[in-house]
């Protein structure tokens, strides 16, 4: 369906704003152009459209109109803890190798994205842009479409063995200023990695494509201030392969993270988990879509939200199951709880399913605290606040456990306690 | 030690009174068993002194060693040394019970300005507790009362209780769905804290309990008030003739 001629005009601002991406060989240029017309056809989102029922996209879009280059070196703290990694950092949107570890152990080579699309590099070729298209097909997702057509900055990993060490990607932002971020992930059949990431990009897209056999992991954190946060995952999954995916968000105005995931070979699983920690304003939106085209894999969405203030926690959760896509195995629970009057979460689970020898499944729960809980802990000299925190890490814990590495699970407990101890229950 | 004057009790929600001016005064080192049919107020009052929300007290008082318990959040009865062993003791999934009582034993130290318990220190008093009460170490491990059998979860508050070694101990129904072996096991608990300091309030529907915890007094609750008071013989007395008795007239 065409867009309207007020979608396509925003569309076409959208376009405007961001800087045309500078010399790339032919076939990287017709990416960019088949993604500018995704986009054009789709138009930008508006708030009337119904995959943005909850949130508005005008907060995730208008951040992009500032780009702000810089040298500045900032610090962090890494919000992994004693896990061992290798670091490549981004500063306001661009990567720089001048903080970032020896990006080669065994297993892996690495490039940015503006070297890549400026060669013929066979598999980024088959994939920049294709998985974001393929994951365009039953709904529009025009602000990926948009980073396909602009991103110029990323990092292209070519997984091609056991990977003993985490890659960390790093995103700092110095001042105000948009970041746009598109990285290339192909990972070998019988190869794995796990890649963690931390900190905040304005518009974000990784294609993760994940041959017969192979692993991938994915751990993230988005913490700190952020106007807006657009970030989509698009993963294909080949036979027998595993992908695992966790993001803990903390706060911030505007959030929205979808994970689009294809399985296309037989007997492989995907686990889509976030634990979302919201006070004052936060929005924090996970929107997931699994297609199930292949036969005997197996699918886990576990998100749990805990929100306070005027905090609003959104899940929106698909599972697609083709015909054909026998003994598939889909689950699915959202859970949030409401610590005062003022937070609120949304839900929209949806099945979709056209074969006839399948286990699918969803489930979600609104609530506070269990006040019989509450009062036994207080009973026992525990002061409220700390039975709280108690009940909420008992609450959250089922996210954590979905990481399936005690040391990063232990890492995100962490900070989920010290969000507990620190929130504010307030407005503000 | 407590001291409840002419306390009067409504339901939050609704215009119920519940307790219509009950009066206790209990002293150091002594028990005081409270007896009384169902809907008579025993456990009203029960969680009326340890804080529990729903309640409104309407008029009276009640203080522990003189500070105004009413006034106090759950936590600081508790570090009072006030305790409740539940009726029902409340399954909270995913907190460990090791964990759940350090917890809950430091916040208290805390909040009295005492020093903290060690990881080791802890483990050996409680395994030492656990030991007296037969309760098994999976059990420890397990999270706070999940999966526990009505047995268990009735050793379990009482092995809280001697972890925490309150000076005031309130036990509401700590008897029910006991067989006789698990009872006598938890009495002995019990009788293991009465160091002539320790004062209890023993909540019981029967007279059975009374056989292996000796009361020194025996108070009868009947339509939110004391009715009677006496000696332990007052107990095989209502076991004798029941409550039908007491029931208040028809007005």
């Amino acid at each position: 369906m065409m867009a309207s001629d007020a979608k396509r005009k925003a569309a076409e601002a959208l376009l405007h704003v961001l800087p045309l991406p500078g010399r790339e060989a032919g076939w990287a240029r017709e990416a960019r152009a088949a993604a500018r017309t995704r986009l054009l056809e789709a138009g930008a989102p508006f708030r009337r459209d119904e995959y943005w029922k909850y949130t508005d996209p005008a907060g995730l879009t208008a951040p992009l109109a500032v780009v702000d280059p810089t040298d500045a070196r900032p610090d962090f703290e890494n919000p992994f803890g004693e896990v061992h990694s290798r670091l490549a950092r981004f500063v306001n949107g661009r990567y720089r190798a001048d903080l970032s570890d020896d990006l080669d152990p065994v297993g892996l080579s690495v490039a940015t994205l503006s070297e890549t699309l400026s060669h013929d590099l066979g598999f980024a070729r088959d994939l920049f842009g294709r998985l974001e298209a393929a994951g365009q097909e039953k709904v529009a997702r025009p602000l990926a479409a948009l980073n396909t057509a602009c991103a110029t900055e990323g990092l292209v990993l070519h997984v091609t063995g056991a990977v003993a060490e985490p890659l960390h990607l790093r995103y700092d932002q110095v001042g105000t200023g948009a970041s746009l971020l598109h990285h290339l992930i192909r990972v070998e059949s019988g190869a794995s990695i796990m890649v963690l990431e931390s900190g905040n990009v304005t518009n974000q897209v990784l294609e993760v494509d994940i041959a017969d056999g192979a692993s991938f992991q994915h751990v993230r954190i988005q913490q700190g201030k952020r106007a807006g946060s657009a970030n989509h995952i698009f993963v294909r999954l080949g036979a027998e392969a595993r992908f695992k995916t966790f993001t803990l968000t903390i706060d911030g105005e505007m959030t929205r993270n979808e994970v689009v995931l294809a399985f296309t070979g037989d007997d492989a699983s995907g686990h889509i988990a976030g634990a979302v920690l919201g006070q004052g304003d936060s929005h924090i939106d996970n929107t997931v879509f699994v297609t199930h085209g292949s036969e005997g894999c197996e699918s886990r969405q576990v998100f749990k939200n805990v929100l306070t203030g005027k905090a609003h926690g959104i899940f929106q959760g698909k599972i697609f199951v083709r015909q054909g896509a026998q003994k598939t195995d889909g689950y699915q629970i959202s859970q949030a709880v409401l610590l005062g009057e003022g937070p609120q979460f949304s839900v929209k689970p949806e099945l979709e399913i056209y074969a006839d020898d399948v286990k699918c499944s969803h489930g979600s729960t609104t609530g506070r605290l269990d006040e019989t809980a509450m009062f036994y802990l207080r009973s026992r000299g525990v002061p409220e606040r700390q039975a709280e925190a108690m009940l909420v890490a008992a609450f959250a814990d089922a996210a954590f456990e979905e990481i399936g590495d005690e040391g990063l699970a232990d890492a995100m407990r962490a900070h989920a306690a010290r969000w507990m101890a620190e929130r504010s229950d307030g407005d503000g | 030690m407590l001291q409840i004057k002419n306390l009067h009790v409504k339901l939050e929600e609704e215009d119920k009174f519940i307790l219509k001016g009950v009066d206790l005064t209990v002293e150091p080192g002594t028990v005081h068993a409270i007896m009384g049919p169902n809907g008579s107020g025993k456990s009203t009052l029960s969680y009326v002194l340890t804080g529990r929300d729903g309640y409104e007290v309407t008029q009276g008082s009640a203080t522990l060693d003189g500070d105004d318990l009413l006034a106090m959040d759950p936590e600081d009865r508790a570090a009072h040394g006030l305790f409740l062993a539940f009726q029902y003791p409340v399954e909270i999934p995913g907190v460990g019970n090791m964990t759940f009582l350090r917890t809950a034993m430091n916040a208290q130290r805390k909040a009295r300005g005492e020093p903290l318990i060690s990881a080791p220190e802890f483990l050996k008093l409680v395994r030492a507790q656990a030991k007296a009460l037969k309760i098994d170490a999976e059990m420890l491990k397990r999270p706070v009362n999940v999966g526990f059998s009505g047995g268990e979860k009735k050793r379990n508050e009482i092995l809280q209780m001697a972890v925490l070694q309150p000076r005031m101990c309130i036990l509401d129904e700590t008897d029910s769905g006991l067989d006789v072996d698990a009872m006598k096991l938890v009495a002995e608990g019990v009788n293991a804290l009465r160091d002539g300091k320790r004062a209890f309030v023993v909540i019981t529907h029967y007279q059975r309990l009374l056989d292996h915890i000796v009361p020194d007094f025996v108070h009868v609750m009947s339509g939110g008030r004391i009715v009677e008071s006496g000696g332990p013989e007052l107990a095989l007395k209502v076991e004798a003739e029941g409550y039908a008795h007491l029931q208040e007239p028809v007005a």
